[in-house]
């Protein structure tokens, strides 16, 4: 089995006819963790979202491949079967249906008809990973993020992630609003995932959920592409200097791009 | 569905011949032949926004036959199923057609003074008991089908809850329908007295070889001062019968209902679900779920009045309409005078899966206190897109997720329902509805 890959060139975003993404580049491999970090509104979601298919964004140009499989002709869904996952800043609630349900049909929707998970192995899997995050045995039971708090629903969102076991996931300001315990729950489910088959681009405002998700490769986003990339001491120095210090550095103009 | 008759085909021999055959006192035979002759004169109710005038509620046959079983093994595969395994011996009374077929009440329940059985043998066995609750929330002669109803009763059941008397294990009727062209008028009566409790649970179905029939039901629920009611209903009538189905309850002081329904009809349908808060402190929480499909027309009003101080209700209404279906749904919530510290609030959504479907929520206030708190909502819309993104990018396919959140929608209901069998009934019918 060789590593996967998710390669995006040149991608260019826009939102209801308005630029947010322009000229986007970046290449993660199996085994790899990338931070995506930079000042609210230079368009970190939009090239999450556009990723993953939401069809309020529309991708004007560039590529997105996984594994050479160009996936911005697929579906939502199949680009999801295909290894992809993204966890959402917001998370939808889904109410009537219970979180064991949504996971057993997403799990048997990447499986296909006839390999469906047995019931049991299902459920042991569940109570295993619900234990490492630490999540009551309810959360099973209650329906699809209704009436979760925050951080529940962050913590679902990880639950997901390692229940489907996705080549590549997204994480979108997935430490937002969170305490620094569920912070470390956070980093304990995406560090559990950590092989060579699987890769991980976090996005994030903050140094400090890369206090416990060690990251291979620091990129800044500003203005709709990356300006600098750089390893660990990158995110530090950011917590250091602000945004404001590496703008001026690298002669960055604020436009008026916002976050969609 | 479009035959245009407007009177029973029927004369006052007819009636007269059934209702001694049945052995029926006096009393309930006047009623029998006083309805009969209003039904000519009495016109159709006018249900809100929707036409009923060329339905057909007159032409059926009235006197069908069911099968007597002695085992509950012995009963068509389509009612075991609603039956729960574990309790082989539960309290149940199973009709068929216009007969009853199967009746059970534990020997606990009975001794404690709890009737349960099918209105025919209630009238001959605890006439005085049923003339005090015949026809109590509503008029015979309210119009053409409550007077249709009262004339052509071929069926029911009559559960009595003494005083003092908590039941655990729920109660259970089953009407199942199979004769061609059969027409059923129900009656049910639940009473639970003073500071008892009960969980009464029907459940009507019809095989698709009845072709065209009618079903006029009338269920009458009275809650005794701080006594507890749990009525939960699946209707399943196939796509030939026209329904009027009217459930109606009174509450008395501190007493409280809960109304648990699944109206999952293929055919045309009015619905009519009343309750009325007489007493102080007496509270009702009504959850209505419904589907519309294929052609399908029809009404659900859900009415609640608060005439007792310090009464609460919540009313919650969810449909969904498919393919050419077109829905109404009324719901009002009436604060009398008087009623001071009353709270009613009432949700009514409406979700919307085809282009040719139509659905229309009322949300109807009426208050004539100051005091109160009173709130509503209605909605009619499409699946929400974000929802269905946020499925989708766990790799279940767009109709998987439109299915699963159809059938979350339709949770509330199917969530109440105490009987396992029932549960799965209703929850099989979402999913065949909606598939």
């Amino acid at each position: 089995m060789t590593a996967p890959e998710l390669k995006i060139e040149d991608l260019h975003v826009s939102v209801e006819g308005k630029s947010i993404v322009k000229g986007f580049n970046l290449d993660i491999k199996g085994g790899e963790i990338h931070a995506l970090m930079g000042p609210n509104g230079t368009g970190k979601s939009t090239v999450a979202s556009a990723i993953m298919g939401h069809p309020k964004y529309e991708v004007t140009q560039g590529s997105v491949t996984l594994d050479g499989r160009n996936i911005l002709e697929m579906a939502v869904d199949e680009r999801a079967r295909a290894g992809l996952f993204l966890a959402m800043q917001y998370p939808s609630e889904v109410s009537g249906v219970t979180n064991a349900d949504f996971l057993r049909t997403a799990i048997n929707g990447r499986r296909g008809e006839g390999n469906e998970i047995p019931l049991m192995k299902f459920i042991k899997t569940m109570d295993k990973k619900m234990q490492l995050l630490e999540m009551d045995q309810s959360f099973a039971e209650r329906y699809v993020n209704e009436g979760f708090s925050g951080g529940e629903k962050k913590r679902n969102e990880i639950l997901q992630l390692m229940m489907l076991e996705p080549e590549f996931a997204i994480l979108d300001e997935i430490d937002s609003g969170l305490d620094i315990d569920a912070l470390k729950w956070v980093a304990k489910g995406v560090n559990a995932m950590r092989s060579d088959h699987f890769g991980c681009l976090i996005i994030t405002h903050y140094q400090r959920l890369l206090n416990y998700i060690k990251p291979d490769k620091v990129h800044v986003m500003m203005n709709g592409r990356i300006v600098t990339t750089g390893g660990p001491e990158l995110a530090l120095r950011l917590e250091d200097e602000g945004y404001d210090g590496m703008k001026a550095e690298l002669g960055i103009k604020d436009d008026e791009t916002v976050e969609a | 569905m479009s035959t245009q008759l407007k009177n029973l085909p029927l004369d006052a021999e007819n009636i007269i011949n059934f209702s001694s055959h049945r052995n029926e006192p006096k009393w309930f035979t006047n009623i029998r032949l006083k309805a009969f002759e209003l039904a000519a004169k009495l016109p159709l109710p006018k249900p809100e926004k929707t036409r009923i005038d060329d339905w057909n509620f007159t032409d059926f046959r009235f006197d069908t036959k069911g099968t007597s079983v002695k085992s509950l093994n012995d009963l068509p595969e389509p009612v075991r199923q609603l039956l729960d395994e574990t309790e082989q011996a539960g309290s149940v009374l199973i009709h068929h057609n216009s007969e009853p077929v199967f009746a059970n009440l534990t020997e606990d329940l009975k001794n404690k003074g709890v009737i349960f059985t099918d209105l025919a043998t209630a009238i001959q066995e605890h006439g005085d008991l049923v003339q005090k609750y015949y026809f109590k929330t509503d008029k015979w002669d309210k119009h053409k089908l409550t007077a249709i109803h009262a004339a052509l009763i071929n069926g029911g059941s009559f559960l009595y809850v003494p005083k003092n008397v908590q039941i655990e294990t729920p109660i259970q009727a089953i009407y199942f329908q199979d004769a061609s062209s059969s027409g059923l008028m129900a009656h049910t009566i639940v009473v639970c007295e003073r500071g008892s409790s009960v969980t009464y649970v029907e459940s009507y179905l019809s095989d698709s070889s009845v072709g065209s029939g009618a079903a006029n039901l009338i269920s009458e629920v009275f809650v005794g001062e701080n006594a507890r009611i749990k009525f939960g209903a699946v209707d399943h009538f196939s796509s030939g019968v026209v329904s009027y189905v009217s459930r109606k309850a009174k509450v008395e002081k501190d007493g409280s209902l809960q109304w648990a329904l699944g109206q999952m009809n293929d055919g045309y349908t009015v619905s009519e679900n009343d309750t009325n808060l007489e007493g102080d402190g007496s509270s009702v929480d009504t959850k209505v779920v419904s589907i519309g499909s294929g052609a399908q027309k029809q009404n659900f009003d859900n009415y609640i009045r608060h005439a007792g101080k310090a009464t609460t209700s919540r009313l919650l209404v969810r449909g969904v309409q498919k393919d050419s279906a077109h829905s109404i749904f009324n719901a009002i919530t009436k604060i009398e005078h008087g009623a001071s510290k009353a709270d009613g609030e009432q949700t009514q959504r409406v979700l919307m899966l085809s282009k040719d479907a139509r659905g229309d929520a009322n949300p109807i206030l009426l208050i004539d206190e100051y005091d109160v708190i009173a709130g509503h909502a209605a909605s009619v819309g499409r699946v929400d897109p974000a929802q269905l993104y946020y499925l989708m990018s766990r790799g279940i396919s767009k109709e998987i997720a439109e299915k699963l959140i159809v059938e979350g929608f339709l949770e509330p209901v199917v969530d109440l329902l105490p009987i396992e069998g029932v549960k799965k009934q209703l929850s099989e019918l979402i999913e065949r509805k909606v598939g």
